[in-house]
């Protein structure tokens, strides 16, 4: 393996908007948000946390009284996020901080959005929740905190919140989370997926027993080392070694249901992978079936197994059980 | 307890992203060059652990395709953490006082260059009040700073100092991916970068590996002619909220450096895994060490940060010291979380 | 080693979404039963073991760094294991070793998957690039091994439908249990839908929501503990590679190897004999007689006879599965610790409704990934 290709790669998205149920405390807490209130929860030292827990951090006790504090309070810390990313709160220069709410013990992460001017945060300086006009139950509803300069800490907070008191709770906190990646094939798959462009399917020799990986993969994972020397090409042709119909959906299927996958042994390799046959009844289906490739049209190709759209039977007669038994 | 050693180490070039090889292919070099220098064989290596996370790559299980690096065959005896590698480590000690093991590979692999680390990391938070805000790692990092720097904990001078101590030991270093001769003043000309940090205050986002074997007493002795011996090691985890948190301190390294008996003796290097500067200087003052100790003499984590293996990399470096004659007594450190929410200390002797 | 023991189980009643509860409050509940059980507190714990599967199921990249404190593990040691489908038993396996290695004398082990959060068939394959996504979620991965086991050994197609015939009628005396359908019938079964044929859907483990917990503890802290304690007897983990040529993914060689090693460490020559009772990892119906063979209580190709004579239903020489098993419960990353509880729970003579009577010597199985991480224990009412 002289050769180092740079590896393909390619965008590939996490994404997916998580539905968390929020529980007795946390649902109180989003149902304030939304009602443009914040709580806390009392500590059993009489110290009021905020965000609300269930439980008490230092000791894991539990925790249920929920009190209000104020929307204004006090910066504690601050980060100036000169860059700030696409997914944070504010769309300008801002500060990340601690702010310490009045009538709260402890200060709640968030941002504060001073129009731009690094200049205007300091520590101590004095802050006011700055909320959505429309609210859905979530720390979001707090657009930012502004300063607020003169705004005096009122007395009378943290208040006392009766049953009757309390916000509705919000059950289901939705959390959108997207994450970009670019993702990296490695050298192995590399060479494997330039081939397949062309038409090709290589696969890569096991060096201490021969034996052919297909698809080629760096290192032979019986003997843990890497599968060396020229790769050899296998044929599009093979056997049905095992298979299943599948008949449930799943997200990121690409192909449509009821359908054929099966566990194939391709001429020339020692190793099986799994792929779709078609023009095929699902109930002629069986295992030592011949199959052969279906490709796409070849200006179609691309780095990817998707090249071959299918296998569909050879109409060779079925290979023997003892032949891929080793390979079930 | 037993007598458990550290009898070979070896790791990658650490680079801000690795072109052509996948996580596997960096890892599995690594993996064979702690092997062999081990001088165990494979079928005498007993047990296996090793820490990753599958948010790197943004795929599930990222971590079963680590077994190929292995070559898991005849079948091993295996686990796996979603930590840092030093944690894996922790577990592989574990195993071999039990006496179930008496030798264990232990590797840490992460190519955090596939995403936005700092942006990935906000994934590490509370679900329902942190993450939806998306604060990055180095905003988080900053407002522990600034409360040390207000707090008079830390100075802007000894940070700036701290990257510049770093970075040229690091030149002595390989692997290392951040280095050379820096001036202080200079750095602190530089502009913020999320204030009141600047870039030299930050690890670099690194790809890499890296591997560890251990081994009990005789085994050690037979195969090592200076085994570093594991004298103490420990690990505590704090709450995440930072606002129940002392920032300006990092109280779960004093307790696991009290646990450890990091001050049993002098220790005379000190590998730290902080990734800012003054999250260094924080762990040292936890650590209680003095002027005699040479600390970071590889760089430490602000020249070379491949998260999941960073951890890992330190104890390797530290024993590193141990094993060639130039310390008698050296202290390892990992953290994992944000503004060094969980920490590991281990003490290795000669 | 240290001797150590089981004094205190939890588990939370395991359904397919828990809206009630936030993750933390999931954890807890688990938990805060275990420790009832066991009569400590929080304080009284040492360390903290959590397991679960991918992240991605929650969302929550490494989620012990903001959970560990809901468990009192507040500047405390914790650990977070994974291991795929096996990570709960790895995780008991990981706490216990703390306590034998006479690290700590008392440690929490939680394992929780809360699957509402998002979509498991989407977490377990993330569609990746270049790939060409054919496997349907776990179902369609076992699947073709299922037909593979049942051409090699000629058990009858019946086979998987009696062992989910029994699971789910074990699940009605386990009040923890998700799935249960009192009146269900083997003709029931035989004509739910074909999802992965030949798995069908009555044949398939549920999606849930669920935590378990277990305190483990040394000789001394187990001597001061109120209930009768489970003693650990031996552990035991084997891990072999997803794909290698002529690989035998059947029954792999990694599940016979943990076995053999598992008995050796136990004192056990005859596995069948001297286990009283075993909670394995059946996730669909089939792998009940290939784990019969997997764990060697079964000659090759013998495993279903073992489902055909009845020696596995709750009156037969070998209970499997009192609980109802994975087919009846399956928050992932608390199945095999739930396994490992089961098993704890029998010969402390806990279980209620679905105890097997006499119970002294039980087996704690989980498997996970491409059937290639395996994780057993055994533990028993006498001291090892």
């Amino acid at each position: 393996m002289s050769e180092a290709p740079h590896s393909l790669t390619a965008p590939h998205k996490l994404e997916y908007t998580y539905k968390r149920s929020t529980g007795p405390i946390l649902g109180r807490f989003f149902g304030g948000l939304r009602d443009g209130r914040i709580l806390g929860v009392r500590r059993p030292d009489g110290r009021v946390l905020v965000p609300p827990k269930e439980y008490d951090p230092d000791t894991g006790v539990a925790l249920s009284e929920l009190v209000e504090v104020a929307p204004t309070g006090t910066v504690v810390s601050w980060a100036w996020v000169a860059q700030p990313r696409e997914k944070q709160p504010v769309g300008r220069p801002f500060a990340y901080a601690l702010v310490k709410l009045d009538g709260a013990d402890t200060p709640l992460l968030h941002a504060v959005d001073s129009g731009g001017d690094a200049k205007k945060l300091r520590s101590g300086l004095r802050v006011r929740a700055r909320f959505a006009a429309e609210r859905t139950g979530t720390l979001r509803d707090i657009e930012a905190f502004e300063p607020a300069e003169g705004a005096k800490a009122e007395a009378g907070w943290p208040r006392a919140l009766a049953q009757k008191d309390l916000p509705e709770p919000l059950e289901i906190l939705k959390v959108p989370v997207k994450l970009d990646y670019l993702y990296s094939a490695g050298q192995a798959a590399t060479r494997f997926l330039r081939a397949i462009a062309e038409g090709r399917l290589l696969g890569q020799r096991c060096p201490v027993d021969g034996k052919v990986y297909f698809p080629t993969r760096g290192a032979c994972p019986e003997h843990g080392v890497p599968t060396e020397g020229e790769p050899v090409d296998v044929k599009d042709r093979g056997t049905i070694v095992s298979y299943s119909i599948v008949r449930v959906p799943s997200e990121n299927l690409a192909v449509e249901l009821p359908f054929a996958a099966i566990t194939v042994l391709l001429d020339g390799a020692d190793s099986t992978f799994t792929h779709v046959l078609s023009e095929a009844k699902l109930e002629d289906v069986h295992m030592g079936m011949r199959v052969q490739a279906v490709w796409l049209p070849r200006e179609q190709w691309t780095t990817s197994m998707r090249n071959i759209k299918f296998f569909k039977p050879s109409g060779e007669p079925d290979a023997p059980f003892e032949s891929y038994e080793a390979h079930l | 307890m037993r007598d458990v050693a550290v009898v070979s180490f070896a790791q990658s070039r650490h680079v801000r992203r690795e072109p052509d090889r996948n996580e596997v292919e960096i890892l599995m070099p690594v993996v064979r060059e702690a092997r062999e220098r081990s001088g165990l064989g494979r079928g005498e290596i007993d047990f296996v652990c090793s820490g990753s996370t599958d948010y790197l790559a943004g795929q599930s299980f990222a971590f079963v395709a680590g077994l190929d690096a292995v070559g898991a065959w005849p079948p091993i005896c295996e686990s796996h953490v979603e930590m840092d590698g030093a944690w894996a480590l922790y577990e592989a000690w574990v195993k071999i006082q039990t006496g179930y093991a008496d030798s264990a590979l232990v590797y840490g692999f992460g190519k955090a260059s596939m995403g936005d680390l700092p942006e990935v990391l906000a994934l590490q938070l509370d679900p329902y009040v942190l993450t939806p805000l998306w604060p990055d790692a180095v905003s988080l990092a900053a407002l522990q700073a600034r409360l040390c720097l207000e707090g008079g904990v830390v100075s802007e001078g000894a940070m700036a100092e701290a990257a510049v101590r770093d970075r040229r030991n690091a030149k002595d270093n390989p692997f290392a991916q951040v280095k050379g001769d820096f001036e202080a003043a200079k750095l602190l000309g530089e502009p913020f970068h999320v204030a009141p940090l600047r870039k030299h205050d930050c690890a670099p986002i690194s790809d890499g590996a890296a591997a560890v074997v251990i081994a009990a007493g005789d085994v050690a002795r037979r195969v090592c002619k200076r085994p570093a011996w594991i004298t103490g090691f420990t690990h505590i985890a704090e709450p995440q909220d930072l606002g129940v948190r002392d920032l300006t301190r990092s109280r779960s390294t004093e307790i696991a450096a009290e646990k450890a008996g990091v001050g049993k003796g002098p220790v005379d290097v000190a590998e730290l895994s902080a990734p800012f500067t003054h999250q260094e200087l924080l762990v040292e003052r936890a650590l209680g060490l003095g002027g005699a100790t040479k600390v970071n003499p590889s760089g430490g984590a602000l020249a070379a940060n491949p998260i999941m293996a960073v951890g890992l990399v330190r104890v390797g470096e530290a024993a590193r010291r141990v094993q060639d004659g130039s310390a008698r007594r050296a202290v390892a450190h990992a953290t994992s979380g944000p503004c060094l929410q969980q920490n590991l200390v281990c003490v290795l002797e000669g | 080693m240290e001797r150590c023991a089981v004094v205190g189980i939890g588990q939370t009643k395991h359904t397919a979404a828990r809206k009630d509860v936030s993750m933390p409050g999931l954890v807890r509940e688990a938990a805060e039963r275990a420790l009832a059980d066991a009569e400590l507190t929080w304080k009284d714990i040492d360390a903290v073991v959590i397991g679960k599967a991918p992240d991605m199921f929650e969302g929550v990249m490494m989620p012990e760094l903001f959970l560990h404190d809901a468990l009192g593990g507040a500047y405390k040691p914790m650990l977070r294991v994974h291991t795929a489908g096996s990570v709960g038993g790895s995780t008991g396996i990981v706490a216990a070793s703390l306590v034998q290695a006479g690290v700590h004398e008392r440690v929490l082990t939680v394992a929780f998957e809360k699957q509402s959060e998002s979509n498991a068939m989407w977490a377990l394959t993330i569609s990746m690039p270049f790939a060409m996504a054919v496997v349907a979620g776990a179902g369609g991965y076992f699947a073709p091994l299922i037909r593979g086991y049942i051409r090699r050994s000629g058990a009858p197609e019946d086979t998987g439908i009696r062992v989910a015939l029994k699971d789910r009628k074990n699940a009605l005396k386990n009040p923890y249990a998700h799935v249960q359908l009192p009146d269900v019938t083997f003709e029931q079964i035989a004509a739910s839908p074909m999802l992965w044929d030949p798995v069908r859907y009555l044949e398939t483990c549920p999606s849930s929501d669920g935590a378990c917990a277990m305190v483990l503890a040394s000789e001394s802290a187990a001597a001061r503990s109120p209930g009768r304690p489970a003693w650990v007897h031996a552990t035991e983990m084997r891990s072999e590679p997803t794909y290698f040529a002529g690989r035998d993914q059947v029954i792999p060689r990694a599940t016979l190897d943990n076995a053999k090693s598992l008995y050796k460490k136990a004192g056990i020559s005859d596995p069948r004999r001297e286990i009283d009772v075993a909670e394995v990892y059946v996730p669909f119906s089939w792998f009940e007689p290939m784990w019969m063979e997997g764990l060697l209580f079964a000659a090759p190709n013998e495993g279903w006879k073992m489902v055909y004579e009845g020696a596995t239903a709750m009156d037969g020489d070998l209970p499997i599965n009192p609980s109802g098993g994975v087919l009846s419960s399956n928050p992932i990353g608390a199945s095999g610790l739930l396994r490992f509880a089961e098993a704890a729970l029998q010969v402390r003579g806990q279980a209620g409704e679905h105890q097997v009577d006499g119970a002294r010597k039980a087996l704690g199985h989980a498997y996970g990934g491409g059937s290639q991480y395996f994780s057993t224990w055994i533990v028993g009412s006498d001291k090892p």
